[in-house]
């Protein structure tokens, strides 16, 4: 009785058109629910894979390398001219960042700037018959531990027995497990240039990013140098930022100045980014599909019940509803289905949640993670009810414009 | 505005015409004028446009030329929604079926009008529909749907509903048509109290002669146009 009148006539029809009702408004809250429990999963996994590179990965990496192949002299004499230059052989360069003690020194200066220099190559580990290709990367410990996570990675070990010990080497957790080597093993490494060396494993690091902990070693910068037969080589600088946020703007003065390639960590992980650009767009594509799916269903059962309730809307207009007081109620009737889908696709969508938190497994994909992570946000029930509630709407539209557009007169005498 | 000189429906050359290929008059060149508090009974063969004249009178149709007075003022070039506002609170159509909303309850029905005009709160409109239900010797009937009465008493509740904003306008189209002679005869007895008793304006059309003869006045009408 309390209830606004266009609203108890909404209801009214919707009631007695149950079942097409109940089914669109099954429609919305799929969408909603779906929404809501697939984008916390995704933003979770984004987030958490986001947060750990910037905690693990330097957040700028100067590399030996510069952007564009260089101009060739005569493109520099003849700039606007239309130039094809055939058979070019690329001078043999030693790579390798040219002032790279220069540019440590400058970066240095610059507060909030933490650098490390490093120089990577490959090198091959043999131990007990077995061989295994990996990366080696020379490092200087004491400036290292400011810029990398590898210290807090450490499972056995330290990063200064690198010092202490001589031909020293640290390596990956999933290196160690593949060829059975335990701390205090000796190895030996062979690098491409032919130098053969024992080593000593100092340490052994996790850090969950399947790739790193398949691959990398460390060593000292003095000792990779060595290896590679690259005397007083760096070929990266790695920067850490107290500001993350710094990244882009600084790695884009770095280049600037000094030429190399700079590469923030965005540009770095710019695969997998794009990827996640890509989940995004399927989720979105597939939530839109659904609620499409569900407009039908809302545009079904609102036309249905304009056609059965032809004679109720002429009598209400003959009595002196407006167009838009008719318009109004059909509209409603969308937006009741979008509002109430919208609270049931919120509590499906947030049992789902809760029952992916509840699940515990293992999985390895670009990271190592014990059940989904889940990213809980007030952002995604809005936007999902945002999207229900708009297309609900848009899809009364139509039938309750029609509705509205009724000539009670054709009605009426049509009746008697 | 002097009130008693001023009529209360006034037509002036009112003609109505369906466009198309072979177009249709409904209404030709009516010239009318009916008092306050008048009961006028409008007859005429099948097809001769009693229905139409009535909707150009209740301003749910809008004449192709000429113009309705209502109390003194010009209809002609009123908005939509102005006229939707002035059947709302001025004018009670009552049509041969009664269509009533079959889901709301015979109260519901009579407080749609009063509710969608707004002027009364809910309690209030609450209680002059169960007033008006009262008066029409349906209070039994209040909480009932329209399937379960029979065919006076819907025919009764749908004048309830018609009188909901208290109208100063009755417009009837064949209220008595399907009502059995006795039920018809209370029916149309109803209408002459609302006009006699209540002071309001009543038009109601119909096909039974005798009935006619207890309206105060009598408006013939052959092929769109009034004989007497
Ligand atoms: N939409 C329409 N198209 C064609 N003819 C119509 C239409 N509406 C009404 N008519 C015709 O107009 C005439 C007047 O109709 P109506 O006003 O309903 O007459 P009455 O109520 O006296 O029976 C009738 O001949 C009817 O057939
Ligand atoms: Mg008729």
């Amino acid at each position: 009785m309390a209830l606004p009148l266009g609203l108890s006539i909404a209801l009214q029809h919707l009631s007695h058109r149950r079942r097409q009702t109940l089914v669109s408004l099954l429609g919305v809250s799929l969408g909603v629910a779906f929404f809501i429990g697939i984008s916390s999963m995704m933003q979770g996994f984004q987030r958490d894979f986001i947060a750990r590179i910037i905690d693990v990965q330097p957040h700028v990496i100067v590399k030996d390398e510069v952007r564009a192949a260089p101009r060739q002299a005569v493109e520099r004499a003849f700039p606007d001219g239309a130039i094809s230059l055939r058979g070019l052989k690329p001078r043999e360069e030693v790579r390798g960042i040219r002032g790279a003690r220069n540019m440590l020194a400058t970066l240095e200066e610059v507060p909030g700037v933490h650098v490390a220099p490093a120089l990577s190559g490959n090198l091959l580990l043999r131990f007990g018959g077995k061989d295994v290709s990996v990366n080696v990367t020379g490092i200087q410990p004491e400036r290292e531990r400011h810029v990398t996570h590898l210290e807090k990675d450490l499972l056995s070990g330290s990063l200064d027995a690198l010092y202490t010990t001589s031909n020293a080497i640290i390596i990956g957790e999933g290196i160690a497990a593949k060829a059975g080597i335990r701390k205090d093993d000796l190895i030996s490494a062979v690098s491409p240039v032919g130098v053969v060396l024992k080593m000593k494993v100092v340490g052994i690091f996790r850090s969950n990013i399947t790739l790193m902990d398949n691959f990398e070693t460390y060593t000292l910068l003095k000792k990779a140098q060595i290896l590679q037969n690259r005397a007083n080589v760096i070929n990266r600088l790695n920067v850490r930022l107290d500001d993350v946020e710094r990244a882009g703007p600084l790695a884009a003065s770095i280049e600037r100045q000094f030429g190399y390639r700079s590469e923030p960590w965005q540009e770095q992980s710019r695969n997998v980014l794009g990827i996640f650009v890509i989940q995004n767009a399927i989720m979105y594509s597939t939530v839109t599909a659904i609620l499409i799916v569900a407009c039908f269903g809302i545009f079904n059962v609102i036309s249905t019940v304009v056609f059965e309730k032809t004679r109720d809307i002429g009598i209400l207009k003959s009595m002196g509803f407006r167009d838009k007081d008719i318009r109004r109620i059909f509209v409603l009737e969308g937006l009741i289905v979008g509002i109430i889908g919208t609270l049931i696709g919120w509590l499906i969508g947030w049992g789902l949640i809760e029952f992916m938190a509840s699940l515990d497994f293992k999985m390895e994909g670009f990271v190592k993670a014990q059940g989904f992570v889940l990213y809980r946000t007030p952002k995604h029930y809005a936007i999902s009810a945002a999207m229900a509630i708009v297309s609900a709407t848009l899809a009364a539209w139509v039938p309750a414009r029609r509705a509205s557009q009724l000539n009670p007169v054709d009605i009426v005498r049509g009746a008697g | 505005m002097a009130g008693d000189a001023m009529n209360a429906i006034e037509a002036r050359r009112l003609t109505r015409e369906l466009p198309g290929p072979v177009p249709v008059t409904l209404v030709r060149d009516v010239d009318l004028k009916v008092n306050r508090g008048e009961f006028v009974a409008v007859t005429g063969p099948s097809g001769s446009g009693k229905s139409s004249l009535l909707y150009l009178l209740g301003l749910l149709d809008v004449p192709t030329s000429g113009s309705v007075l209502l109390h003194g003022h010009e209809t002609a070039g009123l908005s939509a929604d102005d006229m939707a506002q002035l059947r709302l609170a001025r004018i009670g159509f009552v049509f041969q079926f009664h269509f009533l909303l079959p889901e709301f309850t015979c109260q519901a029905n009579v407080e749609i009008p009063i509710r969608r005009l707004a002027a009364l709160s809910d309690s209030q409109a609450r209680k002059r529909a169960e007033a008006l239900l009262d008066s029409l010797e349906l209070a039994d009937h209040r909480r009932k749907y329209p399937d379960q009465l029979s065919g006076g008493q819907r025919q009764r509740v749908a004048i309830a509903r018609a009188l909901a904003n208290d109208p100063p306008l009755i417009l009837a189209d064949e209220p008595t048509g399907n009502l059995d002679t006795r039920t018809a005869a209370l029916v149309f007895e109803l209408f002459r109290k609302l006009a006699h008793d209540q002071g309001r304006t009543v038009l109601v059309v119909t096909h039974d002669a005798e009935l006619a003869q207890t309206a105060d006045r009598r408006i013939h009408l052959v092929d769109g146009r009034i004989i007497s």
